[in-house]
């Protein structure tokens, strides 16, 4: 492997790592405001987000993002290949951060929300400065592994053409005859990259755990 | 109406789709439940062929899973390994999640009380015994949420299996809409089958809740 085939992983790598942390950033806060909706418990509203939520992790990503590349264009709405893939992974994670949200909401102590009542706090002004930063305390460690699954999940993208992490080592190894280093590579990278995620992932556990004491 | 009816038609492939990956989820968590608890039992003894597999778990646990298939399909052969894109999909699942049986029941391992084993060990088990009768049993009852959720997660790493060119359920739908142009279709009818499938599993979850709720093991 010379130097322009790891310049090629590294853009791969690129590819990946933008089209996924896109798909986070909307994720996580989508995933809140479908948690937010669902504890409203507006009447049909709250069912239809269940089958969504039921749906998104019960469907594989590949064959999500499959369903949104092709079908997509016959309901009249024209997306590119990169649109799709995060529109894709936002709806699919989405679905996992709105669990994890409700689950932080609903473990909120009783207490604390009469207390602040009590102290003359409205509503949103308790949601804001003591509720959501203790709920982004709990919930990170969560967060962050969801996090983790997605990047692992990412390659998914790889079925509709663009060129990502996993594809690349196929168009190297057609210019070299030799599959088996640009994988290896490949492997090295998605290493750094979730190991990074799971190291996070133990600070924020170690930082939630902290909280709870 | 008429897409329905046109799909109606293709139905075989949808049902050999189907049966594909049934086949592959079933047959791969079978063994990769089976391998992830003999892996457990080598890491019981704390030599160095069990912290090389402690590597190799950990390693696992940062790979996509479609890398390790594409290891396993193009990777192998100039190696003079060929083996065919059914089985080496298959290899990769059973190793993959076999990982992270491993790494569930291994976390459980961890926080079982040392007593219950030592026990055991006074009525005189053998390490095999000990380790069939009295320590997987309770480990399997213990963190079966855990496991519940990653049979969850092998049924959808097979639809990874499409890219290597195996004929499961979503390379169905993928062939059905590029050949009648009927991808909405197509691929609602293949992602209402995921569904069913993973309901059944979390159905099946919740009787395993039950079973343990009654042998006294915690929360249902």
């Amino acid at each position: 492997m010379n130097g322009q085939a790891w310049l090629l992983l590294f853009e791969g790598a690129w590819t990946t790592l933008w089209i996924s942390a896109t798909a986070i950033a909307i994720g996580v806060v989508l995933g809140l405001a479908i948690a937010l909706v669902r504890m409203a418990k507006v009447p049909f509203v709250d069912q239809l987000l269940v089958l969504y939520i039921s749906l998104a992790r019960a469907t594989p990503l590949v064959t999500f993002v499959l369903f949104l590349f092709l079908s997509a264009p016959t309901f009249g709405i024209n997306m590119n290949r990169n649109t799709a893939a995060i529109v894709a992974m936002t709806l699919n994670t989405a679905a996992f951060n709105a669990e994890i949200w409700r689950a932080a909401f609903l473990s909120f102590s009783r207490e604390q929300k009469e207390a602040a009542l009590a102290c003359g706090m409205t509503s949103g002004v308790f949601f804001r400065r003591i509720m959501l930063p203790q709920m982004i305390t709990t919930s990170l460690p969560g967060l962050v592994n969801e996090m983790s699954f997605l990047i692992k999940g990412s390659p998914a993208i790889a079925v509709i053409g663009i060129v990502d992490l996993t594809r690349v080592t196929n168009r190297i190894a057609a210019v070299t005859y030799d599959p088996l280093p640009p994988i290896l590579a490949a492997a090295l990278l998605y290493m750094l990259i979730i190991s990074a995620l799971l190291k996070l992932q133990a600070m924020a556990e170690k930082k939630a755990n902290r909280l709870a004491m | 109406m008429t897409e329905w009816s046109i799909l109606w038609d293709a139905r075989e492939v949808f049902s050999n789709g189907l049966i594909a990956t049934v086949q592959l989820f079933v047959l791969s968590t079978l063994c990769a439940f089976v391998l992830g608890c003999a892996l457990v039992y080598q890491l019981e003894h704390g030599n160095r062929l069990s912290r090389a597999l402690r590597l190799l778990i950990n390693l696992m646990r940062t790979l996509p899973f479609l890398i390790l298939a594409y290891l396993l399909y193009y990777g192998l052969p100039p190696l003079g390994l060929r083996l065919s894109a059914w089985s080496a999909g298959l290899l990769a699942l059973i190793v993959y999640h076999a990982a992270y049986f491993a790494e569930i029941l291994r976390g459980s391992r961890l926080v079982m009380p040392e007593g219950y084993v030592e026990a055991a060990k006074a009525h005189g088990f053998t390490p095999l015994r000990l380790y069939l009768r009295i320590i997987l049993p309770t480990l399997v009852i213990k963190t079966r949420p855990l496991l519940g959720n990653q049979l969850i997660i092998a049924l959808k790493d097979t639809a990874f299996l499409t890219i290597i060119t195996v004929q499961e359920l979503t390379a169905a739908a993928n062939s059905v809409q590029s050949t009648y142009f009927i991808p909405t279709q197509a691929f609602v009818v293949v992602i209402v089958l995921y569904w069913l499938i993973s309901i059944c599993l979390e159905l099946a979850l919740k009787r395993a809740a039950r079973f343990g709720a009654k042998r006294g093991f915690d929360y249902v």
